[in-house]
């Protein structure tokens, strides 16, 4: 019961923090005291705290190497706007429509991750990272080479050509024209869609980890063999957490797309996939509520050092540095233990909870 | 649950904190003319605030830095003169359209009350929609592509759109009779680059120019051009087009010397600034051709100045994108003259007078002369050929 009690308030501690922050946010937007500049970021870090918290449930929980979760987030993107833009004449109301595209961007991307997860899941370490950095650039490679217009026979599509190539009748639109991504996207994307994606997000992946599952795909990161021995199916839970983890981005994706009026498959390179695992790493393997912090201050913090003018990318990469330094180093450490064991046993006096030891 | 609440009650008192910061920083930033949050400040500053985003740092930054000092040379020669005034800002978005609008919001926090979009089209498509919603006029310098200005009436270009400079090189160059066998090597994952080409093909089809060989690299592959040159030297071009950025160009020119393949070279303006670029040896650059509609080697009044002003403040000649921000800066000044705009008007304000009036007025810059705007957003001005001679741009014509 301890235990379960324990992890109820450490879950409530993220839900609480991320609810807080956002009801603290809208009072503050509510009353015009926003810069322009934190206003236009919120939604950018919502898709982060998302990829951010969905690769962790990969690399933290499931303990494989992933580098190419851009790519998933590059499929939901684009798979979700072209549904936005189909759906235009069906669904009116912006909101639901977004719902709806974000949960076929979502299953656009799980589909992918269910593709590229039956042969790669069966390999593990160094293989999986490898091709998980292929799929990203391939994923980028066919968006380039896609083309997607839409008339009145419905979508249409081309592979290799041109836009001229999907033959469009009168009043048809491309959608996606090859390199150039898609263009002139209403944008629809609110910050409090962005916390619905992020509440959800938190949903599923925490009860996902404390769920008999989750114990399963923890187990085979701990020890894969020991597992497999007492009956784990492998590779079942392993595609399980993958899957979901790419759905998540997915869904992220077309939060990130309809954000921007436009969006190109170049902007979901390897350097994308590369900041998000920065953001997990940083975070702490497995610790969702560092990687929802990381993303926040990770995503602002370029942004922040706009005074610092062409310095800001090195003060951005010493800060980083310092900061990976700080968390990994004994003494430091040490310090924020002793003041937190400080703030618990002044706690543990006055209340009823027991303190850590002396 | 002491623990829990505690922790939460601190990250509130830290939130807060935030908050105030940006709440403090953002009044006085935006104080005048900000209109962000509801309560337009009244403007009291005598000067228009103009601002824009572009590359100052990465791989496109040569365009940044350039729109930026030439648009800083104009700006200083106006405050000069007195009368109208302006203070500009230019902020970094690496190319990219998710740090465009971080760096647009940026200047709305300053006060921006005219934009001047941003430098590369990419970004530029972001930032437009922003602005179109914002209401605030912009003028972009260097953003060609054609969904820049597309449906947005407060957006209008100071250079030619990318289908129409595909097509103005192909007829330039059926005119001029430069090539029988064209090659083309383009990028395609770049708008700019595949936007031209798409149409020079269509225009190339309709003249009945020959093209033998169209080769694409990408972003990830723009190092090695063995693969392209080959091809079209085995299929004889003796023209080839490169509607790409200098950079790739460089390494082109360098690859074909190495293969001892010397077709003839036709540019557009994203060659321009390839004599400037570092480390480059300009003798490989001899006789390329480029079309741009700025040629820093004119003999007129306006051109020997900007040049030697440029010259004494960053030391290089200026190219296309230098002169764009130049121009840019100047038909602002105009149309709010005609306009009769004062700085104290709210940027909504000044937006809804240069919508009216910009498509209105002829303007005389460096890159053309009797400029005009359509209600669209596309300006209408005629492009220079010009030839790379011993190091120098040389007008063709």
């Amino acid at each position: 019961m301890k235990r379960i009690g324990k992890r109820l308030r450490s879950n409530l501690v993220i839900y609480g923090l991320v609810v807080v922050t956002y009801v603290v946010l809208q009072m503050v937007m509510g009353s015009g005291h926003i810069s322009s500049s934190l206003q236009g970021q919120l939604v950018p870090i919502c898709v982060y705290v998302v990829m951010a918290v969905s690769l962790n449930l990969t690399i933290g929980v499931l303990g494989e190497l992933s580098l190419g979760h851009a790519g998933f987030m590059s499929v939901g993107a684009f798979t979700g706007v072209v549904a936005c833009i189909a759906l235009e004449g069906i669904i009116s109301l912006g909101a639901v429509r977004m719902a709806v595209s974000m949960l076929i961007g979502a299953a656009c991307a799980a589909l992918a991750g269910v593709l590229i997860g039956i042969p790669v899941l069966r390999l593990s370490g160094d293989y999986l990272a490898i091709v998980t950095l292929a799929f990203g650039e391939i994923i980028k490679n066919i968006i380039n080479c896609l083309y997607v217009g839409i008339d009145h026979r419905g979508l249409r599509i081309s592979f290799l050509t041109s836009a001229a190539a999907l033959e469009l009748a009168e009043g048809g639109r491309v959608i996606i024209d090859g390199p150039m991504g898609i263009s002139g996207i209403k944008k629809l994307s609110t910050f409090t869609m962005g916390f619905a994606l992020i509440l959800i997000t938190l949903f599923i992946v925490l009860n996902l980890i404390y769920s008999r599952s989750g114990r399963a795909i923890m187990a085979l990161r701990d020890n894969r063999i020991a597992a497999e021995s007492v009956g784990i199916p492998a590779t079942k839970y392993k595609m399980m957490a993958f899957v979901t983890s790419a759905a998540l981005a997915g869904a992220a994706g077309t939060l990130y797309a309809l954000n921007y009026s436009t969006v190109t498959a170049a902007k979901f390179n390897f350097n994308t996939s590369i900041l998000i695992l920065v953001f997990v790493v940083l975070g702490g393997l497995g610790n969702i509520l560092g990687s929802i912090i990381a993303a926040t201050v990770l995503t602002i913090l370029p942004e922040m050092l706009r005074q610092f003018n062409d310095y800001r990318m090195l003060v951005y990469a010493v800060v980083l540095i310092l900061v990976m330094l700080a968390t990994n180093n004994d003494d430091f450490k040490g310090l924020l233990y002793q003041i937190r064991g400080k703030i618990l046993a002044r706690n543990g006096t006055k209340g009823k909870e027991g303190a850590v030891n002396e | 649950m002491k623990k829990t609440l505690s922790i939460m009650l601190s990250m509130l008192l830290l939130l807060g904190v935030l908050a105030g910061c940006n709440n403090a920083g953002s009044s006085s930033a935006s104080a005048p003319g900000g209109s962000e949050g509801g309560q337009p400040a009244a403007p009291s500053a005598t000067a228009f605030k103009i601002g824009g985003t572009g590359p100052l740092t990465g791989g496109a930054a040569i365009y940044g830095i350039a729109a930026q000092n030439g648009a800083q040379i104009a700006v200083e020669e106006i405050n000069a003169m007195g009368g109208i005034q302006f203070e500009l800002k230019y902020e970094d978005d690496e190319h990219d359209a998710e740090k465009a609008v971080n760096a647009y919001n940026k200047l709305k926090d300053w006060g921006v009350q005219i934009s001047l979009g941003s430098v590369t089209s990419t970004p530029a498509v972001a930032t437009s929609a922003e602005t179109f919603a914002d209401r605030i006029f912009a003028l972009t310098p260097s953003a060609s592509a054609a969904a820049v200005v597309e449906g947005k009436d407060n957006v209008y270009q100071m250079c030619f759109t990318d289908p129409n400079q595909g097509s103005a090189s192909t007829q330039y160059i059926f005119d001029k009779k430069l090539g029988n066998k064209i090659a083309v090597i383009y990028k395609n994952d770049d708008v700019y680059s595949k936007g031209i080409y798409d149409t020079f093909t269509a225009k190339a089809k309709e003249l009945g120019l020959e093209i033998v060989s169209a080769t694409t690299f990408t972003e990830d592959s723009q190092t090695d051009f063995s693969v392209q040159l080959t091809e079209a030297k085995n299929n004889g071009a003796d023209l080839v087009f490169l509607p790409i950025y200098y950079t790739p160009a460089s390494l082109i020119f360098q690859q074909a010397k190495a293969m001892d393949y010397f077709p003839k070279y036709f540019g557009v303006d994203g060659m321009d600034g390839i004599l400037a670029l570092e480390g480059f040896d300009t003798s490989l650059a001899e006789d390329v051709m480029l079309l741009t509609p700025f040629n820093a080697d004119a003999t007129d009044d306006l051109t020997v100045n900007f040049v030697k002003k440029y010259q004494e403040a960053y030391g290089e000649i200026p190219n296309q994108f230098a002169a764009d921000g130049y121009d840019c800066v100047y038909a602002i000044k105009q149309a709010l003259e005609a306009a009769g705009c004062t700085p104290d008007m709210s940027a909504a304000d000044i937006c809804e007078k240069l919508v009216a009036t910009f498509p209105t007025i002829t303007f005389n810059g460096l890159t053309g002369d009797d400029v005009t705007w359509a209600p669209t957003g596309e300006v209408s001005k005629s492009p220079k050929g010009m030839i790379i001679q011993n190091g120098a741009y040389v007008g063709m014509d």
